[in-house]
């Protein structure tokens, strides 16, 4: 019994497997199957069209998977499971919507009564703490800024104290103070151990705040977490810089050394393909200095998710739809 | 059918009213119209001589009595066919659904807000032309029909019956439109119908007995639940956001899922190797 409680802990928040939802004959997303883990930040990167806001709506209950299975918050995904699922989930959409002729504290008090919260003054005033919003409690929302508003959205969305938020798109339109609260915001919710499926297309927001991604175009192209998406998409590579133009580079960068590859990069520069920079780098250092050579850097060149996700979505057949 | 939770109805009836509050259509619609709507009562209560026939007395009556009747029959239509595309047009509509929120409990919540005002209007509208009649009207005989039992009783079936079908009519125009306009104008078309029924009472086609009164308000109630049934079968989530309903859902067996911690590349026909 213990045991079994543990497990059960330790359960998965989002348990995704081949779900596709398709509208007439096109499909929004296609045999899409990822796992989300409690207490992680799922970034759900894709392009405009990928699906994202559909996989957001198919596993917030607003609409049915055309086929595929999905567990939410523990709980399997069926028409019947729906109000029990939305209980233990809170979604914020693309745009907040929140009721403009109502005042902040009076949006909250609406969703405080839709969760039946009981002590709902005391956690309306604990989330606007949450994102510096108390001492604007009493402003019509129609009043208030892209951005305050979307703090608003935040703080609705964690009132119910979620199993998991989706969030949709949190930045989108925002101005870059803007978007850096909201991702400040994000990131004390990952501290706090709140399980967050972000989506977005902004990568730099991904890496910075997603413990992993999962790259979407209709199908699913990658999951893994950024620094791993990267290392597997792109053999890494050394840029080596020497004082002058090596005499014999073919004999220094060697497979012995862990190199798969050079390519000259100007005069005295070259770039290597390595397996393990760990491993190439120093080797690669000792045979230059061996040789007689003036190392004057050599350094790993780093690829972004920005590189992997072009790389992935440009090569996917189903781009440019 | 679904259980209601009255903590989330009276959640839902108090944003309603607050937003109604603050709307000034709302507002105007809830003060202007039943002033208008009092001008036919005052003038045939003060137009009536002494020594008209009282079957003329009673025709007069009667129309004012329709006249009444339009209040609790337009002004919630109008609302009602304001609260779904309302909150689709402020881009409310999606969190709200998101919520434990059940469709009885929305559906019930916003008609609640939109009925009480409107027959309540309707209700002080009839005791004031009583009042008027009572003290100012030249002929007795108007107070004295106006007061009847079956004039009455007519009233006070009529007034929320006509509310309810209006209610739900304009609910099911709201749900399934993207104008807020279109919706209200076909909203108000649509709670007329059962107007003209009562219409047949006014005009005295079919005399206004205690018992015609009892009939005519169980034909409303019968349509007003063949109506509501509909609007229930047809508040969908999915409808509601996406349009249109999903074809049945098929499950798939088990398969190979990414569990948290690995990576795996679904699908990549690209090059591995850049740099
Ligand atoms: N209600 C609908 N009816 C028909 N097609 C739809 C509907 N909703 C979405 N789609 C289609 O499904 C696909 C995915 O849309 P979705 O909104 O999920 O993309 P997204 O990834 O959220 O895009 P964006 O970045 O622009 O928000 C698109 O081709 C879209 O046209
Ligand atoms: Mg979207």
């Amino acid at each position: 019994m213990a045991k079994e409680q543990l497990t059960d802990g330790a359960a998965p928040a989002l348990v995704v497997s081949h779900l596709t939802k398709r509208f007439g004959d096109r499909s929004a997303f296609e045999d899409v199957s990822f796992e989300v883990a409690r207490g992680e930040v799922f970034g759900f990167l894709g392009p405009n069209g990928a699906g994202k806001t559909t996989t957001v709506r198919t596993l917030g209950t607003l609409i049915a998977p055309t086929s595929g299975s999905a567990v939410v918050a523990g709980i399997p995904l069926s028409a019947a499971t729906g109000a029990e699922i939305r209980q233990l989930i809170s979604v914020m959409p693309e745009n907040p919507g929140l009721y403009v002729r109502l005042t902040v504290q009076e949006n909250l008090e609406l969703f405080a009564g839709l969760y039946g919260l009981a002590s709902p003054g005391a956690r309306i005033a604990g989330v606007l703490e949450t994102v510096n919003m108390a001492p604007r409690a009493r402003d019509l929302c129609g009043r208030l800024s892209k951005g305050l508003r979307q703090r608003v959205g935040l703080a609705r969305a964690l009132l119910s104290d979620p199993v998991v938020m989706f969030l949709d798109e949190p930045t989108s339109g925002l101005d870059p103070v803007a978007s850096r609260d909201v991702h400040d915001l994000i990131a004390s919710l990952r501290e706090r151990g709140v399980t967050v499926f972000l989506t977005t297309h902004r990568l730099e927001e991904a890496e910075r705040l997603c413990d992993r991604v999962a790259i979407l175009n209709t199908r699913l192209l990658a999951v893994g977490p950024p620094e791993q998406l990267r290392t597997q998409l792109f053999r890494s590579s050394l840029v080596v810089e020497t004082a002058a133009r090596l005499p014999a580079p073919e004999a220094i960068f060697t497979p012995e050394m862990g190199v798969d590859k050079w390519t000259p990069d100007g005069d005295a520069a070259y770039v290597l393909t390595v397996a393990e920079p760990r491993m190439a780098a120093p080797r690669v250092t000792r045979a230059l200095v061996a040789a007689g050579a003036d190392v004057v850097s050599i350094a790993v060149s780093h690829h972004s998710l920005e590189d992997v996700y072009l790389e992935l979505v440009e090569a996917d057949p189903e781009a440019g739809r | 059918m679904i259980g209601l939770d009255v903590g989330r109805l009276a959640a839902v009836a108090r944003k309603e009213a607050r937003e109604y509050r603050r709307t000034p259509f709302i507002i105007g619609a809830m003060a202007v119209l039943p002033l208008i709507f009092m001008i036919n009562p005052v003038i045939t209560i003060f137009a009536i001589g002494a020594t008209v026939k009282s079957a003329t007395v009673a025709k007069a009556v009667g129309a004012t009595f329709l006249v009444l009747l339009v209040v609790p029959a337009v002004i919630p239509a109008s609302i009602a066919a304001y609260s779904v595309v309302g909150e689709r047009d402020q881009g409310t509509l999606e969190p709200l659904l998101t919520t434990p929120v059940r469709r009885g409990e929305i559906l019930i919540g916003k008609a609640l807000v939109a009925a009480v005002p409107a027959v309540g209007i309707a209700y002080i509208l009839f005791a004031l032309a009583v009042i008027l009649a009572h003290f100012f009207a030249g002929n007795p005989t108007v107070a004295a029909t106006l007061t009847e039992g079956s004039h009455i009783l007519a009233q006070a079936l009529f007034a929320p019956l006509l509310a309810v079908w209006s209610i739900g009519v304009g609910t099911a125009i709201s749900a399934r439109s993207s104008d807020v306009r279109v919706a209200q104008q076909l909203g108000t078309l649509a709670s007329l119908p059962p107007l003209a029924v009562t219409a047949l009472v006014s005009f005295q086609i079919v005399p206004l007995g205690v018992w015609t009164a009892v009939g005519f308000g169980l034909g409303l109630l019968v349509i007003d639940i063949a109506m509501w049934r509909g609007v229930v079968a047809t508040f969908d989530r999915e409808r509601l956001i996406t349009g249109s309903r999903a074809a049945k859902t098929t499950g798939v067996g088990p398969g190979g899922s990414v569990g948290p911690g690995e990576v795996r590349r679904i699908r990549f026909t690209g090059g591995t190797d850049v740099g």
